[in-house]
């Protein structure tokens, strides 16, 4: 109850203020604005329903870009981690380009591949796939790693083969290291659906935005931005309740 | 001789935890190892199971010297019980089984007539968590008698317990061993347990770990265990091992 309940009175109490700050130009004459240039919260609200088919036709596209790069990133992260777990050579050699590749920043490429894969969905798609391989990544190593060596010990003189070890002891201990991963990712997926919308899109709720921002149609910028947040709000809330099913055990 | 070890030597690095140690274990009897904190009491456990490799010297376990050959004759117990939370203590109590390929199915119904005799009838579908010290103890030794080999090397297995706790399990294991006797091999750093269970006390010196005195058990696993620890020869027989062990030490 305080765990819910306390946030929503904070947010409450903000949004309020602004509204009240917003309406009576307070907001506007402080930051030196035409009025229309600082929608209240109500304005907000009915930008939003007044656009709420447009809003939706965007977000679908951003959606989609975030769930086919979460995919990709899952797909290939876990895999990858899983590799250079059971290769001694395969860690040594990839684990520190995989640290020193997150030195250049992700938002610098996604022109590049603008020009490699046209203006579809796909270097949108590709840029999601890049932000969230990291996290995942490495957590999911770290935790196959994290296995007891006495567990493991106990296991050897009971037999298991390699395949067991992995099976019953190391991919059973690096769920919570891997869902830890996972909500990162998604936190961090709608960042780079946005920039990839913005280097080169015509739909989504990145291009959206953009657009909105140059016709100073802010009130639907700040409607835009709220979707998006509740879109990343409810992907984290799914992790959170996969989490919850498979990690049953703590 | 069910295990035999001869001018045993093993070092980590330029650290030598063992030199020149002899061991020998009849087939069905009980060897107590007892001696000071980290003199590699551990380590010579996991070398006779075939964990690790010794650097000098020979290890025999049941006629078989390779370390995968001696892991495969060896069942070994962690300290504390290693038992992995995501399974229920039925299927851990079945790891054995199951590593050695069986079915989910056929392995719970292998195991699952020793829960009511080992006293966890009724706690089959419990995870670890939600079991006592003593029954998490008790699942343990379940699953390393559950892989039917017949040498059992057991590392400190009741130290995480409270003092009444241990009694009882001590009492417990060594009616357990009484129904089914195996060759066993047991760490421990209390005198008054190794001289219970055991038929014969080995005191080991501080690293490199040679063994210094060899004092045999006056009651090994009676049945009234408060009796037995109480009665004069035993505490007279404590004595003597408590004075070898502070003599290895000095």
């Amino acid at each position: 109850m305080r765990r819910w309940l306390l946030p929503a009175l904070l947010l409450a109490a903000l949004v309020g203020a602004w509204q009240i700050a917003a309406s009576t130009g307070f907001l506007a004459e402080v930051l030196g604005l035409e009025e229309f240039l600082v929608p209240s919260p109500a304005e907000i609200a009915s930008s939003l329903w007044e656009s709420r088919s447009l809003l939706a036709e965007n977000a679908w596209v951003t959606l989609k870009e975030i769930l086919l790069g979460l995919g990709c990133a899952l797909l290939i992260g876990v895999g990858f981690a899983l590799l250079m777990h059971l290769s001694g050579l395969l860690r040594d050699a990839a684990y520190p380009l995989i640290v020193a590749s997150q030195t250049v920043p992700i938002v610098v490429i996604a022109p590049i591949l603008l020009v490699w894969l046209g203006y579809g969905i796909w270097p949108k798609v590709v840029v999601v796939a890049l932000i969230c391989f990291f996290p995942i990544t490495v957590n999911v190593l770290a935790g196959l790693r994290s296995a007891d060596p006495e567990a493991l010990k106990m296991m050897r003189s009971l037999d298991a083969s390699r395949r067991a070890l992995l099976a019953r002891v190391e991919i059973p201990g690096s769920l919570p290291s891997f869902f830890t991963g996972a909500k990162i990712a998604v936190v961090v997926a709608p960042i780079g659906a946005v920039f990839g919308e913005w280097v080169g899109g015509s739909s989504g709720l990145g291009h959206l935005i953009l657009t909105d921002n140059a016709q100073l149609e802010v009130a639907r910028e700040f409607a835009a931005v709220a979707v998006l947040s509740a879109m990343a709000l409810v992907l984290i809330g799914l992790v959170a309740l996969a989490e919850r099913r498979v990690v049953a055990w703590r | 001789m069910s295990v035999s070890i001869q001018g045993l030597g093993h070092a980590y690095a330029e650290l030598e935890t063992i030199s020149r140690l002899d061991l020998e274990v009849p087939s069905g009897g009980v060897v107590g190892l007892v001696g000071p904190s980290g003199c590699g009491k551990s380590t010579l456990l996991e070398l006779t199971c075939g964990l690790r490799e010794p650097s000098a010297g020979t290890i025999v376990v049941e006629a078989a010297t390779a370390a995968p050959e001696r892991l495969a004759r060896c069942a070994f117990m962690p300290q504390r019980d290693a038992l992995l939370p995501w399974y229920s203590a039925l299927d851990n109590a079945a790891l054995a089984p199951r590593n050695r390929g069986r079915r989910r199915g056929e392995a719970r119904a292998e195991v699952a007539p020793l829960f009511a005799h080992f006293g966890l009838a009724g706690f089959e579908r419990a995870r670890p968590a939600e079991l006592s010290g003593g029954m998490r103890q008790r699942v343990a030794f379940l699953r390393t008698l559950a892989a039917g080999k017949p040498v059992l090397a057991l590392d400190e297995p009741f130290a995480a317990l409270d003092a009444i706790t241990r009694a009882e399990m001590q009492g417990w294991l060594a009616a357990a061993l009484g129904e089914e006797p195996r060759t066993v091999v047991l760490v421990t750093h209390d005198v008054e347990e190794a001289l219970y269970l055991s038929d014969r006390v080995a005191v080991l010196s501080p690293r490199p770990a040679r063994i210094v005195a060899e004092l045999p058990s006056p009651a090994p696993r009676a049945a009234d265990r408060d009796a037995a620890v109480t009665a004069p020869e035993f505490v007279a027989a404590r004595e003597e091992a408590t004075q070898a062990l502070k003599g290895a030490i000095a």
